[in-house]
């Protein structure tokens, strides 16, 4: 590895040290997401008041933009993720990339459901080919096609290779998912939130949005962390750290149970 | 509380969104917390059958 990566960052990316860092992490960002969740969503469905021309149907804003902004988000993390993968040959990166598509999928197929029911209401249809809707469409397929390519080899390292490559084609449709509302003539309403200059919207229904898109992060990282953590037990099964954590965790039934089974065979014989 | 469950109306449309979203969410959640538990399942498995292949038969590797 290039010398110029810390030592901590390399020691954590060896498999046996990230599993327990992950671990580790894994319970507190589910708790930080549940509660961060619960106070959005006091915020956003109680304290909240309804919109003046969307009345109550507006409140799918506090679950349907954080989802379209992880759908995003997680698509960047995984190209760079796969970069990475292809460059260095890392193999937390590389599961990390493959472990982020189903997540990232989860979110995208969120969004497009969830503004799906929100359509219907305000625009009066369920569904649209204008660019925002169909470029998120598109980000679906190819969260589909990643995890598709992944799994349709036999030898998983080839298939996270190739599926890396895609990974990083896409992400020529993050732009344009984005921009999509200012580049071309949408139905889809434009940017509410912005990072730069003033937001279009009351504080009111603000901090709710925030503070679910900070929890929609931890919910990920504890999602991730999961994922990675099966995946490594998975590929390292052969190793002497996934044994121990095999044998401790077995409550010695299906050891007992082979040897049991294993007796059995030698009696018959 | 009637009126909070009512939505203005809406009902029909946010409270779906919202159970898609958590339906979702804990669908992803619990799929790989399944998988380890197969996969240890199957390596203790594996272990148990090579334990006692050992024990029969120490010379063979």
């Amino acid at each position: 590895m290039a010398n110029w990566i810390p030592l901590w960052v390399h020691k954590l990316s060896s498999p046996p040290n990230f599993y327990r860092f992950a671990g580790v992490v894994r319970p507190w960002a589910l708790g930080l997401a549940l509660i961060l969740g619960a106070i959005a969503l006091y915020g956003g469905l109680v304290l909240a008041p309804a919109d003046y021309q969307q009345g109550d149907a507006y409140r799918i804003i506090f679950i349907h933009v954080p989802s379209a902004w992880m759908g995003l988000f997680i698509y960047g993390l995984m190209a760079v993720a796969s970069f990475i993968s292809l460059v260095w040959r890392i193999k937390l990166a590389e599961v990390v990339a493959m472990e982020s598509a189903p997540i990232g999928a989860a979110f995208t197929f969120i969004t497009l459901v969830t503004g799906s029911l929100w359509g219907k209401p305000m625009w009066g249809t369920w569904w649209t080919w204008d660019a925002r809707l169909t470029s998120e469409l598109v980000l679906l397929f190819l969260y589909l096609g990643v995890i598709g390519l992944y799994h349709s080899f036999e030898d998983r390292r080839q298939g996270a290779r190739a599926a890396a490559f895609l990974a990083i084609i896409g992400i020529i449709n993050v732009p344009i998912v984005h921009f999509s509302v200012n580049w071309w003539n949408t139905l889809h309403q434009g940017s509410t939130v912005r990072i730069l200059g003033p937001s279009h919207i009351s504080t009111d229904m603000l901090w709710p949005l925030l503070t679910m898109m900070v929890a929609t992060k931890f919910y990920y990282i504890a999602s991730l962390f999961g994922r990675v953590r099966t995946d490594l037990l998975s590929m390292e099964s052969g190793k002497d750290w996934v044994r121990q954590i095999a044998g401790a965790h077995g409550s010695a039934d299906a050891v007992s149970a082979g040897r049991a089974e294993a007796a059995e065979r030698e009696a018959r014989r | 509380m009637s009126a909070f469950f009512a939505m203005g109306g809406y009902a029909i449309y946010v409270w779906p969104a919202y159970a898609v979203f958590f339906i979702v969410l804990i669908a992803d959640y619990i799929n790989p917390s399944l998988r380890r538990r197969r996969n240890l399942r199957e390596l203790r498995s594996r272990m148990a059958r090579q334990a006692a292949r050992q024990q029969r038969n120490p010379s063979a590797p």
